[in-house]
């Protein structure tokens, strides 16, 4: 590869070379989960780096599962949500790299707030801390997650801090330190 | 006694005595948690060196120490974490904020950070700067010094006020109701 070609001929052949497999993917996807993916959106016709699959949240897991099991998508790289302000309010984010085809793929789903998501744990165990992470910043709990409470802020924080409404110098201080939980280190899946 | 035999006397107050012992034998207690941190280890290092002024005993137990150098932001999270050394430090006890972000939050305006570690721990010495040049630290050090000379210091002024109460005692911290019921009414 020349060292002087410039991005845009560079990001063409990344996407020649990965669009035909994206196309076949998503294909035998849409056969097999009919109706439960609501958008597909595509490089070059939408202003994006990958596809991205938006799920409904009841086939979320399973079209995940498909991905990471017949598809090869075996790494989960990263886990997170925006705060859109609309109805639905959420977003949640999975970026998915498979090794094998040194591809990546986006999967959204449109979650209202107070809703619970199904955890990602059930693939992938580094879902864990990710899902914690989303949980202290946007207050979107998912179920069947083996410890869901906050990771970042304080346990006695009032809020959750990335969402739009939340106050920029939203400030709470804590001097003193919380009284220690008895059954904290009982639990081996923290 | 003089070379020749005749009895010669020095006098001075014991407060100032011991004040003049305690700013030369500071031992700084370092809870450095970002860039300031390594200024303040540069100015410990040889080219500044903070042994100088005799405070080149850096001891990493709060218990061991009795000058707090807080070098850096002090997170929401690391609050009560830093009232808590605080509090293991044996009185008297002189805490340094260095740089802008400990004295007042500096650039990080927002929900997750502390503003200035005068909101959790009583500061004797803010040092201005984004880190803190070695001389600034230095200059730091030495208006504490000054101050502890001249009896200034919050730990100082808190020992006096004991004193006046007839609660003083040196192995003996009191409590806060004591204080109260003593009739110490605060600044």
């Amino acid at each position: 590869m020349d060292i002087n070609t410039p991005v845009t001929e560079l990001y063409g052949s990344y996407f020649d070379k990965y669009s035909e497999i994206w196309k076949n993917q998503i294909n035998t996807i849409q056969s097999k989960f009919s109706g439960a993916i609501e958008e597909v959106r595509f490089p070059r016709e939408y202003p994006t780096d990958m596809p991205i699959l938006y799920v409904k949240k009841e086939s979320l897991i399973a079209v995940l599962e498909e991905l990471k099991i017949a598809m090869g998508y075996n790494f989960l790289s990263d886990l997170t949500a925006t705060d859109e302000e609309i109805s639905p309010r959420f977003e949640m984010v999975y970026h998915l790299l498979s090794h094998e085809n040194m591809a990546r793929i986006r999967v959204k789903t449109r979650v209202n707030e107070g809703e619970d998501v199904p955890t990602a744990t059930v693939l992938w165990m580094a879902a864990n801390w990710p899902e914690r992470e989303v949980y202290d910043m946007f207050g979107i709990k998912f179920s069947g997650h083996p410890h869901m409470r906050r990771i970042l802020m304080d346990e006695r924080w009032v809020g959750h801090p990335l969402r739009k409404d939340y106050p920029l110098r939203g400030y709470q201080l804590f001097p003193d330190t919380p009284a220690p939980k008895a059954d904290l280190l009982e639990k081996s899946d923290r | 006694m003089s070379k020749d035999g005749s009895a010669v006397f020095f006098t001075t107050k014991l407060d100032d005595f011991v004040s003049w012992g305690r700013k030369h034998s500071l031992w700084p207690y370092p809870f450095g948690t970002s860039c300031c941190g390594i200024e303040m280890m540069a100015t410990l290092c040889s080219d500044y060196d903070m042994a100088r002024f005799g405070a080149e005993a850096v001891r990493f137990s709060p218990k061991q120490a009795d000058m707090m150098i807080v070098a850096g932001i002090v997170n929401t999270k690391m609050a009560p974490i830093l009232r808590t050394v605080y509090e293991q430090m044996a009185e008297p006890k002189w805490v340094m904020s260095m740089g802008a972000c400990a004295s007042s939050g500096g650039i990080f305006n927002v929900y997750s950070v502390t503003q200035g570690i005068d909101t959790i721990i009583p500061v004797d010495v803010y040092v201005p700067g984004c880190p803190p040049s070695p001389e600034g630290v230095l200059h730091g050090l030495m208006s504490l010094q000054d101050m502890i000379q001249k009896g200034e210091t919050r730990a100082q002024r808190r020992e006096q006020a004991l004193k006046r109460l007839n609660l003083f005692h040196p192995f003996k911290t009191s409590t806060a109701g004591e204080i109260k019921d003593a009739g110490y009414k605060a600044e």
